[in-house]
C-alpha cells in the first residue's frame, strides 16, 4: 500500500517487463498531453545524475549484490523524487513515469531480495492517480528484445543470478520472475492492465481514455500566456548544476 | 557467531551459515575519539595474536566516490541521502565485513548503520522506515558505545581538527552559525542515541575519562567477548 496522491499534481506511470511496449505507449501519451496544453513533466526510472557515475562503476565491475543494486535504484528513484517528481506534483503538474517503484518490487524481488524490505524502501512514495500494466505473453517481449538489441548487457539479462550460462536464456527466466511478481502486484496495486498484444493504436486510444476520465474537470498548472513551448525538464534541470 | 543473526530477512539470496569471526562495533559521536581507540584496540588485538581488520563509513568501493561527490554539491536530499548511505553500508557489509568474518577475523568497525539511522531520523526520516532499511544488516558481537559531554566534543574539535559543516547539521539548521548548530545538531543526536542505545542492547562506555582508561574500559569489554576465542595466529609459530 502506498499512500494516496493527496498534491494538486497527477502522475501516471506505465509498468511492464522489457518489450512490453510501455515506453512507445507513454511516449505517445506524452506529446498528446502537451498538444492538448497541459503542463507535463517526464521522468524515466534509473536517470539521475546524482547515481549515475556510481551505477557504471558498479555495473562495469561487476560489484553490484542484490541488495546494492535494490539501494542504488532506490536511491536514483529517491533523487528524482525529492528534486524532480514530488515538487512538479506539488505544483499541479501532471507527472508521467516511465517506469515505477512496482519496477524495483518487480526485479529486485526476482533476485531474491525480502519482498517486504524493497516496499519499504519506497514506502515514501505515493500511489499514482493512474498506473498502468502492458502484459504481454513472455516469448512476445523476449522476441521483441532479442531481435531488436545487438546484445543483452550482463545485469539486463540477470546474468548476476546465474540461472543460465546463456544470456539469452537468462534473460527469458529472469523476465518470467519478474512477470509473475507483475502478475501479483496487479491487485496489490491496483494495476490497470492494457493487453499489449492489441495494435499500438488500440493501445493508445484506451491509454487516452483512462486518462481523459481522469483530467476531466482537472484545472493542473497553466501553462502562461506567450511563454515559448519549452520542455519542463530543460527548465527544472537548468537551475541546478548538475549539466 | 557461528550462525549469523540480522536485524530483519538479511541477505534471502545468500544463505551464510557459518562466521567464525566476530563483530566489534565503536559507536559515539563525532569528536568522541573513535579513531584514537580504534587504532589501540587493533594494535592491542593484533600484538594478542589476532587477525584484525577494520571498517568506516563511507569507505565503499562502489560508492565512496560518487558519494564524496554528491556532498560537495547541494543536490543531496534528505531521502536520497538516507538511501545512498544504506548503499554504501550494504557494499561494506557484503563485500568486506562478512567475507572477513569468514576467514575469522575480528572485525573492528568505526560506527555501524545505527549512526546512519540516527542521522536520518534527526533529519526527519520515519524511524521505522529509517529503521527498516537496515534488516538485512548483521547483528554484531559487540557494540560500544562512547558517550561524552557535548562540552568534551567541542572541546577535542577545536583543539583537534575542527568544527565542520555537516558534523554541525548546518544542512537542517543553515541559519545558524557553526558553533550553535553544532550544539543544536549534536544534542538532538545525543538523545536519540540514548534511545537506540537502549533498543539494540549497547554497552556505554564513559569517554569523559583519560584516553587509556577509556581504552581500559573497552579492552575489559573484549575480553569478556573473546574467552573462548582462539586467535588465529599461534604461538609455536
Amino acid at each position: 500500500m502506498l499512500r494516496k496522491n493527496s498534491t494538486p499534481g497527477k502522475l501516471i506511470i506505465v509498468e511492464g517487463i522489457d518489450g512490453s511496449g510501455k515506453s512507445t505507449q507513454i511516449d505517445l501519451l506524452y506529446k498528446w498531453l502537451q498538444a492538448q496544453g497541459r503542463s507535463v513533466y517526464f521522468s524515466e526510472w534509473n536517470s539521475s545524475s546524482l547515481v549515475k557515475s556510481t551505477t557504471k562503476r558498479a555495473k562495469k565491475r561487476k560489484l553490484f549484490t542484490p541488495s546494492t543494486f535494490s539501494l542504488l535504484q532506490a536511491t536514483d528513484f529517491a533523487d528524482r523524487w525529492e528534486n524532480r517528481i514530488l515538487p512538479m506534483l506539488k505544483a499541479g503538474v501532471i507527472v508521467l513515469a516511465d517506469r515505477y517503484a512496482f519496477t524495483a518490487f518487480g526485479r529486485d524481488v526476482a533476485r531474491d531480495v525480502d519482498r517486504g524490505w524493497v516496499r519499504n524502501l519506497y514506502s515514501f512514495a505515493l500511489q499514482p492517480d493512474i498506473a498502468l500494466y502492458f502484459r504481454v505473453p513472455l516469448d512476445i517481449a523476449v522476441n521483441r528484445i532479442t531481435s531488436a538489441r545487438a546484445k543483452l548487457k550482463f545485469y539486463e539479462a540477470g546474468m548476476d543470478l546465474q540461472l543460465s550460462e546463456s544470456r539469452v536464456e537468462s534473460f527469458k527466466l529472469f523476465q518470467e520472475r519478474i512477470l509473475n511478481e507483475y502478475d501479483k502486484m496487479v491487485e496489490e496495486f491496483g494495476l490497470t492492465v492494457i493487453d499489449g498484444t492489441l495494435t499500438v493504436q488500440t493501445q493508445q486510444r484506451l491509454v487516452r481514455e483512462i486518462v481523459h476520465q481522469e483530467l476531466e474537470g482537472w484545472e493542473g498548472l497553466p501553462i502562461p500566456e506567450g511563454s515559448p513551448h519549452v520542455l519542463l525538464q530543460e527548465v527544472i534541470n537548468s537551475g541546478k548544476g548538475d549539466a | 557467531m557461528p550462525k549469523p543473526k540480522y536485524y530483519g530477512a538479511g541477505f534471502p539470496y545468500r544463505k551464510i551459515t557459518d562466521l567464525p569471526g566476530k563483530l566489534i562495533v565503536l559507536e559515539g559521536p563525532d569528536g568522541v575519539g573513535r579513531s584514537t581507540q580504534s587504532q589501540l584496540l587493533r594494535h592491542w588485538l593484533e600484538d594478542e595474536g589476532f587477525a584484525v581488520s577494520d571498517t568506516g563509513l563511507r569507505r565503499s568501493e562502489m560508492t565512496q566516490k560518487g558519494l564524496n561527490e554528491a556532498k560537495k554539491g547541494h543536490t543531496l536530499s534528505r531521502i536520497t541521502m538516507s538511501l545512498f548511505y544504506a548503499t554504501d553500508f550494504a557494499d561494506r557489509l557484503e563485500n568486506q565485513i562478512i567475507p572477513a568474518l569468514q576467514a575469522g577475523f575480528i572485525v573492528l568497525s568505526d560506527r555501524y548503520f545505527y549512526s546512519i539511522m540516527a542521522r536520518d531520523i534527526v533529519r526527519g526520516a520515519d524511524p521505522d522506515w529509517a529503521r527498516n532499511i537496515y534488516g538485512f544488516a548483521l547483528k554484531p558481537d559487540l557494540v560500544l558505545y562512547l558517550k561524552a559531554d557535548i562540552m568534551d566534543l567541542v572541546s577535542r574539535l577545536i583543539h583537534g581538527r575542527g568544527l565542520n559543516y555537516w558534523e554541525a547539521g548546518m544542512d537542517i539548521h543553515p541559519l545558524e552559525n557553526l558553533y550553535d548548530s553544532f550544539i543544536h545538531y549534536q544534542s538532538d543526536l545525543s538523545l536519540l542515541f540514548e534511545q537506540i542505545a537502549k533498543d539494540y542492547g549497547f554497552i556505554t562506555v564513559d569517554a569523559g575519562q583519560p584516553v587509556m582508561d577509556v581504552f581500559a574500559d573497552l579492552q575489559d569489554e573484549i575480553r569478556n567477548l573473546l574467552e573462548d576465542y582462539q586467535p588465529i595466529i599461534d604461538e609455536d609459530f
